[in-house]
């Protein structure tokens, strides 16, 4: 049903019909791509190159020059002067319980909407589908009110509410995305034939082992693909803790590059060094996960 | 999609799915699985309508009155103040819907096109698609925030690629693309495009894969060119997932915020609703009122696709 997108290649019946035209026409072609190509990695390679000179030397050689040394000075200032291992922490703090509760509810809700058929299942699927196509600045004041209000004892919140705290923004990506994995695994979870947990229901299975032991592990595909979409939906978002987070301390990594402006002031090659650091985990899940992330933005788009 | 988080809709290819199927009916369930049905459907959806669906209501609420956001007892009913004010005395208001109409136009007929075409083009087999694919893929995956400060260092005034490729770095003539009220708007169009059109890209190709290849051998076979096969037959046949990108594009454009909000938090020249929801609600002078009066326009308008996206994505099921 999805994962088909990334790894099917067969040649299209133009490619065989007409042998002649074929050639000619690739050829414009690639010159139209690599000319694009190079349009989209200019602005990072420019960053990357920015970040790997010393400060010194584009100020003496200028910006746009090939003079001085390269190295990863600026690399090693930034992560250390910019607080980079706290804001990965606090990513990580944020996007790894998100992303088990978004998979966890929207598993069940999928569950108990597509398999099960009861009165308002399709009336709640839409309910889901559409609290996730709002734009968040609509709930920005009665959220930060309400959980300006919510208190909790200083204990587990220095604030004496849920402001300032990572549960805000954990609970608030956490019901923005449920509802997008819950219409996308419900659709998953229809096209399983409905055999599989008739043979369960006969063999007097309830409904959590049906859920848990035979429709969960058939959607492990569509699991791991909303996993890692999931995990850089997260960790790209820049609103909630904008919002929620005042301590400068407590930011994920997106939305604390916001602030290394002011810290680096006009030191372009530290603002560039941090940049390419934020870009880091994002191209370690690009090269592992590639698959899986492609298969999570066009899950469900092809009937096969 | 936008604003840190994308608006991820997922593609309901598999709606049309005719196929008549027995689910179970509540009523052979036991006890015990109605109990723990609904403790699976309670909780998410007790999360939705807490944490989504009570504040849009009190976002209504509270576009009518009047509150500085600290004490509860601190409001006070304002009628239509809020709107009239936004409408008539905001100065940044009518600004700002003429960038957000931009946005969208510009996405609409720039990016999404050029997506499509970047698909299209892809799509025959041709040599280092993979590569092609991969490289127009990289901004995907990449934070608004983050695009903004990559392109910040790109079309800086005097240390900019930019400006040093138009030979302007260090004259007079050096333009801040993104400091410069008349052009800013369109510098970060370009940098929302560097992303957008290879997300329109990812999906057209998986659109493009889903089209029955004998529909075009068919096409060939009766005299059809490539143009005409394309707009004829393999572009009305992706109808499904034409819908799902008109539906992001318009929502892409209503949402758009983090690379506005990077560049000058979305004033001179930059303002967008969302931006002003948030100018409104932050800061010294919290005029909730005001914020949430612009927020519920840009609830209304946000209506619109979303409200057109479900009736096509549910439309068969039920009504």
């Amino acid at each position: 049903m999805s994962s088909a997108v990334a790894s099917r290649t067969r040649p299209s019946a133009q490619d065989v019909q007409k042998p002649r035209r074929h050639k000619k026409r690739h050829y414009g072609t690639h010159i139209f791509l690599i000319v694009m190509a190079v349009m989209w990695l200019i602005p990072l390679l420019w960053s990357l190159f920015t970040a790997l000179r010393p400060k010194a030397d584009t100020d003496k050689y200028g910006y746009f020059s090939l003079g001085g040394a390269f190295n990863f000075d600026n690399f090693v200032q930034a992560w250390t002067q910019g607080g980079f291992p706290k804001y990965f922490m606090n990513s990580l703090i944020i996007t790894v319980p998100t992303i088990i509760l978004v998979l966890l509810f929207s598993s069940m809700m999928a569950f108990a909407v597509s398999r099960v058929t009861w009165k308002f299942n399709i009336t709640l699927l839409i309910m889901f589908t559409a609290g996730n196509l709002l734009p968040p600045q609509v709930l920005a004041a009665p959220l930060f009110s309400m959980f300006k209000h919510f208190n909790l004892p200083y204990a587990i919140s220095d604030s004496g509410n849920l402001l300032n705290t990572y549960f805000s923004v954990i609970l608030v990506n956490t019901a923005f995305q449920t509802g997008f994995c819950t219409f996308v695994l419900s659709n998953y979870m229809k096209a399983l034939s409905a055999d599989l947990t008739e043979a369960a229901l006969v063999d007097g299975a309830g409904i959590w082992r049906q859920y848990w032991n035979i429709i969960l592990p058939l959607c492990r595909p569509a699991i791991a693909a909303l996993a890692t979409l999931e995990l850089i939906f997260i960790y790209n978002d820049f609103f909630w803790p904008l919002l929620f987070i005042q301590s400068g301390d407590r930011l994920p990594v997106t939305t604390a590059i916001n602030n290394l402006q002011g810290t680096f002031l006009s030191d372009y090659n530290l603002l560039a060094a941090g940049a390419t650091i934020t870009v880091i985990p994002t191209l370690i899940v690009y090269l592992l996960l590639q698959r899986h992330f492609v298969a999570g933005l066009t899950l469900g788009s092809s009937k096969g | 999609m936008t604003t840190g988080m994308e608006s991820p809709i997922g593609i309901t290819g598999a709606k049309g799915d005719a196929r008549p199927r027995k689910r179970r009916r509540i009523r052979l369930l036991s006890r015990t699985d109605k109990i723990v049905l609904s403790v699976m459907v309670g909780i998410p959806t007790l999360i939705q309508l807490v944490l989504i669906w009570i504040p849009t209501v009190l976002s209504i609420g509270l576009s009518f009155v009047r509150w500085n956001g600290l004490d509860l007892s601190d409001i006070k009913a304002a009628g239509v103040s809020n709107y009239s004010y936004v409408f008539k005395d905001y100065p940044p208001f009518w600004p700002a819907v003429q960038h957000n109409v931009l946005w969208l136009v510009f996405l609409a007929v720039i990016a999404t096109p050029l997506g499509l075409l970047l698909a299209v083009l892809l799509d025959q087999n041709i040599r280092g698609s993979k590569i092609y694919q991969s490289i127009f893929f990289i901004p995907v995956m990449l934070s608004l925030a983050l695009i903004g400060i990559i392109w910040q260092l790109f079309y800086q005034k005097d240390n900019g690629l930019l400006n040093f490729l138009l030979g302007t770095a260090g004259t007079p003539q050096a333009v801040d693309w993104f400091g410069d009220s008349d052009v800013n708007i369109w510098a970060a169009l370009i940098a929302a495009t560097w992303r957008h059109a290879g997300y329109v890209m990812i999906l057209y190709l998986a659109g493009l894969k889903g089209v029955d290849a004998s529909l075009k051998e068919a096409a060939s076979l009766d005299g059809a060119n490539a143009y005409q096969t394309f707009f004829r037959i393999v572009f009305p046949a992706m109808r499904p997932i034409n819908i799902v990108i008109v539906v992001i594009t318009i929502i892409e454009s209503l949402r758009a915020f983090d690379i506005v909000y990077v560049i000058n938090r979305g004033t001179n020249g930059l303002e967008l609703i969302s931006a002003l929801v948030i100018q409104n609600l932050v800061g010294e002078g919290q005029v909730i009122g005001v914020g949430s009066a612009l927020a519920v326009i840009l609830l209304v308008i946000s209506l619109v696709p979303i409200v057109f996206y479900l009736s096509r994505a549910f439309g068969k099921e039920k009504v």
